[in-house]
């Protein structure tokens, strides 16, 4: 094996020092200057309802105020996949708290009241909340142009109905793997909406500046797309890419809530009326429920058919997603989950629909495992209860079904190499999968759950991404990318990246959060991609150095190319052993010749990366054909909980979890992904509990209500896992681990609860009082689901 | 407006504030502590968490005057010269992810160490419970914390 220095090494991370200094500057901490605007946004409290007329006039004369906006001054739609999102309403609003007009003013207050002033009058219209009824014939049509909306190509809206795109995955002969089988079970399973309640709410500050150029400060993950889609809406105003910047300071949280652009198109568009100061947009913390993503619901039905032996033979799924009223990014976590939505197995004969509906509930998109985490709670459930029906063990039937490289996946790609069944062999070892364990007290029952989950990047086939580095005068470098720092490590690992190929310490290394005027290109940091493409990317970077630093050398002393090599920040040569130039020494000024000219120059180097092999070229019948993913990331998880019999009480004693890093550049990095996914996922199946009213406005905005975990809350024990089969195109074979550590935490909790009390809870959260109730009522199926409440 | 004066991280000051001015806008807007984060708006979750009068106080929910005349300890006031052991810890066990909750979190370790040097980790969860974490899980918060206490010792 290759001796690393500072791959696999868990080495500090660059960001904690300003963190734990509170040096660390997040968008809010940086000092606009006394010209500093504030904005306040007159929200819809509408489900849907048509806009008859907005009167500013008493906004606008209240003293302080500088403009009122509405949709007539922004008629523009937006959109990462598909445009059917505005800035400001138009005609019509479609959810409660949709922006419908924005009050700028100088200070907050002032801005508030004068919102309250802002008289919009509205014709309400019949909502539909759920996506089943969403698709009724004779349900309300929530956007009538659907037809005519621009989106990507591999998007299949079907105008008139409420369905913003369908994905179909057939493979096989589904009929055929049904007679087949032994075995079938089939059933529905219901996940509701969740937030990423990131402890930083998003916040932008847009400023177009006296000569024409705007520039916004955004909490974000995406500044490259957000720049794109800033010149795109506002095309009209006439700006070129280059006058548009985004800096993107530190951001208190992502989860994919901040991917794509939100709220900061408000901020982009409301600096454009008023030159010369900087508006501020910031959510505070019910809107940040409400108006940016949730993570959408979905009612999926599944049937799986298997031999006796445990064979699976055919899997056949229709997924009902509820996107909101804008699906220009769910529509994609649609689309992606559904190609993979098999889970990790290899299964011959697959029929998959999953439907993108729209409803008047806030928009959703993308969160932590993008559809996958949603997906995993039906198929590891119905997997589990499979295994249990033919009366095989879990752990066999994965290991029997689980899918290994060059087995084909759904749409007909080979799987690559993956550590898949030895992360299943690890959790089982570390969990004592097998061991029936009681519990001391005689009205707990103790339970053990298990779940395999795999995710890919979900991403369009030219996604792209570049980096610069440059050395300075003492031989320490900046690292010049533009993915973002979420937290995941990630200016960590690109500095061990840069550090392992050109000898650099990482204590001399500084890697620069993005700035779209200086940074080089990168789509988003979204994914969990990249480590692995920004990790090639700057690998390229760094071995263009090296070149141009032998090439200097082999100048001014003739050494051959070949035979020079890095070490401990010198550049040595082969051929001659005494020979050692220590690179402070020549990286900026050059080296000095016999006749006292100098050989070479500041060194800098570039690199960028892009997937050259997939392609989102499927049918659009079958979805076979296309290479739609680069690679998957595949792991497992287990837990042994302690079940209250009659009250239902959870409590996790233990939870394991393995994933498979490819190479773990940063091994501490990913066990804490490992430890805090794992929390997320947890938190979404025990505590976290949406609730609307039945005008679909949501109930319980706020920490008290929705209740995400404490220090109270964590598990007894927690163990993160690393598997290590490397990627081929990775970065010393390294793929990405972040969003996928949250997957497995749902159905190992439901499985769980069944193995120790026999109650199988379908739906989703498994709170004690479902299993109180169930209990109590002597019921071995949970099926009650409860989001909209009614009167 | 009325004029407050104070004894922030160790340096008289004094500043202006209507009486319905909340601490957390007064500390980070008029006196520069940006250090203190807002993320609820009404004591839920830590993030503005300061000492006054060395107890932690949820910045976003008390008012500017009620600090007239005490004394206020942010994080710019703990990383002045050189880090505590505290933080020192943290930072060796890369314990914070995305970081906004760092700074409420650090106040309130700094205060439970302060009543309770050595703190089981029943008392750390307790003692930090008020203060919510969305990324790192806060095992790896628990370990920065039992660790200081290892640390001291091992010095002496
Ligand atoms: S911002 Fe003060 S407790 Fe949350
Ligand atoms: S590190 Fe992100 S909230 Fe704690």
């Amino acid at each position: 094996m290759e001796e690393f220095k500072f791959i696999g090494k868990s080495v500090k991370r660059l960001d904690e020092k300003e963190k734990v200094t509170g040096a660390a500057k997040y968008v809010d901490d940086i000092d606009f200057g006394p010209n500093l605007l504030y904005a306040e946004i007159i929200e819809s409290p509408h489900s849907h309802a048509l806009i008859k007329s907005i009167d500013t006039s008493k906004a606008e004369k209240m003293e302080g105020v500088v403009k009122v906006v509405t949709g007539k001054d922004f008629p523009y739609k937006f959109g990462l996949y598909m445009k059917d999102r505005y800035i400001f309403a138009q005609d019509r609003v479609r959810f409660v708290g949709e922006q419908v007009a924005a009050v700028i003013a100088r200070d907050p207050r002032t801005a508030q009241k004068a919102a309250k002033l802002v008289k919009v009058e509205y014709e309400p219209l019949q909502p539909v909340f759920d996506p089943i009824e969403a698709l009724k014939e004779d349900a309300v049509i929530i956007h009538p142009d659907l037809g005519n909306y621009p989106h990507v190509p591999w998007f299949f809206p079907k105008g008139g109905t409420n369905i913003t795109h369908r994905l179909k995955l057939r493979k096989g002969n589904a009929d055929k793997g049904f007679k087949d089988a032994d075995f079938i079970l089939k059933d529905t399973y219901r996940v509701p909406r969740y937030a990423h309640c990131c402890l930083e709410t998003h916040i932008a500050v847009g400023l177009l500046d006296y000569s024409g150029r705007l520039t916004i400060w955004a909490s974000t993950q995406s500044p490259y797309t957000q720049r794109n889609l800033f010149a795109d809406a506002l095309a009209p105003l006439g700006f070129s890419h280059k006058d548009i910047r985004v800096i993107a300071p530190y951001v208190g949280g992502g989860f994919g809530g901040k991917a794509g652009v939100t709220m900061e198109i408000v901020a982009a568009a409301l600096a454009t009326t008023v030159k010369g100061h900087p508006v501020k947009v910031m959510w505070r913390r019910d809107q940040e429920f409400y108006n940016t993503y949730m993570r959408q619901q979905v009612v999926t039905n599944i049937k799986v058919g298997v031999k006796k032996d445990g064979t699976i033979t055919a899997f056949e799924m229709a997924n009902y997603w509820d996107a909101g009223p804008y699906a220009e990014y769910g529509a994609n976590v649609v689309n992606a989950s559904g190609l993979s939505a098999t889970g990790p197995y290899r299964i011959p004969n697959v029929t998959i629909d999953s439907y993108c509906i729209y409803t008047n509930l806030p928009a959703a998109g993308p969160y932590r495992g993008f559809g996958y985490s949603e997906m995993s709670f039906s198929v590891e459930s119905h997997m589990t209860r499979i295994a249990n029906a033919i009366g095989m063990d879990q752990a066999e039937f994965r290991r029997k079904n689980g899918i290994k490289e060059g087995d084909s996946v759904a749409y007909g790609a080979p799987m690559n190499p993956n550590g898949l069944l030895e992360a299943i062999d690890k959790v089982a070892d570390e969990i004592e999968w097998g061991k029936k364990e009681e519990s001391k007290d005689p009205n707990k029952a103790i339970g053990k759950g298990l779940s395999i989950f795999w995710k890919a990047p979900a991403m369009p086939p030219n996604v792209t991404t570049s980096a610069f580095i440059k050395f300075n005068e003492d031989g320490s470098l900046n690292i010049l990318v533009s993915g973002m720092e979420l937290g995941q490590g990630y200016l960590t690992v690109m500095a061990q990246v840069a550090a392992e190929i050109l000898t650099v310490p990482i204590e001399k290394i500084r890697v620069e959060l993005p700035d779209t005027d200086r940074n080089p290109y990168h789509w988003q940091t979204v994914a969990s991609h990249v480590t692995w493409a920004s990790g090639n990317a700057v690998k390229r970077a760094s071995l263009e150095m090296r070149d141009k630093m032998f090439e200097v050398v082999h100048a001014a002393y003739h050494y051959d190319k070949d035979s020079l090599y890095l070490e401990d920040e010198k550049v040595k040569c082969k051929l001659h052993s005494s020979f050692e130039l220590p690179l402070r020494d020549f990286v900026i000024n050059g080296i000095e010749t016999k006749d006292g000219t100098y050989r070479g120059g500041a060194i800098v180097g570039s690199g960028s990366f892009m997937p050259e092999y997939t392609s989102a070229k499927q049918n659009p019948e079958t979805s076979q054909g296309g290479h739609p993913n680069v690679h998957y990331t595949v792991g497992a998880g287990a837990v042994k909980i302690e079940v209250d019999k009659q009250t239902g009480k959870i409590r996790v004693l233990k939870a394991v979890e393995a994933v498979d890093a490819g190479k773990a550049i940063n091994p501490r990095n990913v066990e804490h992904q490992i430890i805090g996914g794992l929390l997320q996922g947890l938190a979404t199946v025990l505590y976290e509990d949406m609730r609307f009213d039945e005008n679909g406005k949501i109930l319980n905005p706020n920490f008290t209500d929705y209740k995400i975990p404490t220090f109270l809350d964590i598990p007894d024990e927690i163990v993160p896992i690393i598997v290590e089969v490397p990627q081929p195109d990775g970065p010393f074979g390294a793929r990405g681990i972040a969003e996928h550590t949250m997957i497995p935490a749902a159905p190992i909790i439901a499985n769980a609860v069944e193995d120790a009390i026999g109650i199988r809870v379908k739906t989703m959260p498994v709170t004690a009082e479902k299993i109180a109730m169930a209990v109590a009522d002597n019921k071995k199926e949970v099926d009650d689901f409860l989001m909209i409440m009614k009167k | 407006m009325k004029k407050i004066s104070f004894i922030l991280n160790g340096e008289k000051r004094s500043t202006y504030v209507e009486p319905n001015n909340l601490l957390v806008d007064v500390l980070r807007e008029k006196l520069g502590m940006h250090s203190i984060k807002y993320a609820c708006g009404r004591g839920d979750c830590g993030a503005c968490t300061v000492l006054l009068n060395g107890k932690g106080v949820r910045s976003c929910i008390i008012l500017a005057i009620e600090a007239d005349g005490q004394e206020i300890l942010t994080v710019e006031g703990l990383s002045k010269d050189k880090l505590t052991s505290l933080q020192e810890s943290f930072i060796d066990h890369g314990s914070f992810q995305c970081g906004f909750c760092a700074p409420g979190m650090i106040m309130s370790a700094t205060e439970l160490l302060e009543k309770n040097p050595n703190p089981t980790e029943e008392e750390v969860k307790e003692g930090l419970s008020g203060n919510l974490c969305r990324c790192t899980g806060y095992t790896p918060i628990i370990k920065a914390v039992l660790d200081v206490e290892k640390r001291d010792v091992d010095k002496k």
